[in-house]
């Protein structure tokens, strides 16, 4: 699991934000897209994808994209 | 033999709930991000007075005037509804005499939500077949909205009541091919109403916000959105991989899927998950809303009209009970 590699997935889960707009330091929950069905979408992707199950606590206490990362990582 | 589809009609009550609405009471969200992301602008809501069972005779009526269809020739009626008029008898029964059928006709309700559709269709195929009735008129109607909490914005958002009619017989524009079915019941409380059946008839008055879960009352709608999400993202594809497979066809073969219209964020991550081109997926909600067994009859009516139902098209439902199925018409 690569910090790039997540970054794009989790950026392929937004309709109107773009791709560029999506870094390792992005605050996603202040994204104006970030809402409940994108993070339904993300967590069913971090399962999907990289075989880790994660919930909306962990998520929400991750500032960053790379906090989310590294969570998900330690599990 | 074969079964197929005759004609199909929908009824939307005339009360509606717009987004401007649901933003007047809930002022952290803002129309625009409603009807981008869940896909829907309005839905239509029934009054206090106004039940499933209304609602599915006006959509058989709808049937019966556009299509030209002699009501005297229907021999069965399948109700699909969980918001039936009375707890007994079946509503599907006091249908056939509102609707002035025949004494002669096989009637009963069945409990489903957003796979009724393709279980309704499963079971007219067989009385079809097995020669036990000619014309089934398969109806779906909900009221879901009488069910939900003032409060609850996330399914008041998205739901919204209607009923469809469909007509089930020997000869038809859509054959009915082979369908695929299953069933989770271990996930039964994740999307449920608790109390006012034998198991709970008292209301629990317990209603809480979970920030994790939303609204949670046993009295009213209770969806797990997370386990509703992850539920479908893991069925639906090996859902439709099996149906394509008992139909002898593939991904390519298909002309037009047409899902569960749960809401369009969440069918268009599966659409994605499953590599299907926007262009063969239908999706239509906006002015509807999710009206549970309804949304599929009604996103084929809207098809038609749009000329886009030919050749293969794939239904899948998808929802409360665990239950999930779907089938292959094969479009004259």
């Amino acid at each position: 699991m690569e910090l790039k590699d997540f970054i794009q997935q989790f950026a392929e889960q937004f309709d109107d934000t773009d791709a560029s707009e999506i870094d390792a330091q992005t605050s996603f929950h202040d994204l104006e897209e970030w809402d409940s069905l994108i993070a339904l979408a993300v967590l069913n992707m971090t399962e999907k994808r990289y075989g880790k199950r994660i919930t909306f606590d962990d998520m929400k206490k991750c500032d960053t994209v790379e906090d989310l990362f590294n969570v998900i990582l330690a599990k | 033999m074969k079964a197929y589809i005759k004609g199909i009609a929908y009824y939307l009550p005339e009360a509606v709930l717009t987004n401007e609405e649901l933003v007047e009471q809930f002022p952290e969200w803002t129309v625009d991000k409603i009807s981008k992301k869940v896909g829907i602008s309005e839905r239509h809501i029934t009054t206090e007075d106004e039940t499933a069972g209304d609602l599915a005779v006006k959509a058989a009526e709808k049937l019966f005037s556009e299509r030209n269809i002699d009501r005297s020739q229907i021999d069965f009626v399948l109700l699909c509804t969980q918001s039936p008029d009375y707890h007994l008898p079946s509503t599907s029964c006091i249908i056939q005499d509102r609707l002035g059928l025949s004494t002669k006709c096989g009637a009963f309700d069945f409990n489903l939500g957003c796979s009724g559709y393709e279980y309704g269709l499963a079971v007219a195929k067989g009385l079809v077949l097995g020669g036990i009735a000619n014309n089934i008129l398969l109806l779906t109607a909900e009221t879901y909205t009488k069910y939900i909490h003032p409060l609850d914005k996330g399914n008041r958002t998205i739901f919204g009541d209607g009923a469809t009619a469909t007509l089930v017989s020997n000869e038809g524009f859509a054959e009915i091919c082979e369908f695929g079915l299953g069933t989770d019941g271990s996930g039964a409380e994740q999307l449920i109403v608790k109390t006012g059946c034998a198991r709970q008839f008292k209301p629990a008055n317990d209603y809480q916000v979970n920030e994790e879960c939303g609204v949670h009352s046993s009295d009213n709608l209770y969806m797990n959105g997370k386990a509703i999400f992850d539920f479908t993202a893991d069925v639906v594809p090996r859902l439709i991989e099996e149906t394509l497979q008992k139909n002898g066809i593939t991904m390519d073969d298909v002309d037009l899927f047409v899902f569960h219209q749960a809401n369009k964020y969440m069918i268009n991550y599966i659409r994605k998950l499953m590599d299907i081109e926007k262009d063969k997926f239908f999706i239509f909600m906006e002015n509807v809303g999710n009206t549970v067994s309804s949304t599929i009859p009604i996103a084929l009516c809207e098809a038609e009209k749009e000329g886009r139902l030919k050749g293969k098209v794939v239904l899948a439902g998808f929802g409360v009970g665990l239950s999930y199925g779907a089938v292959v018409l094969n479009i004259r």
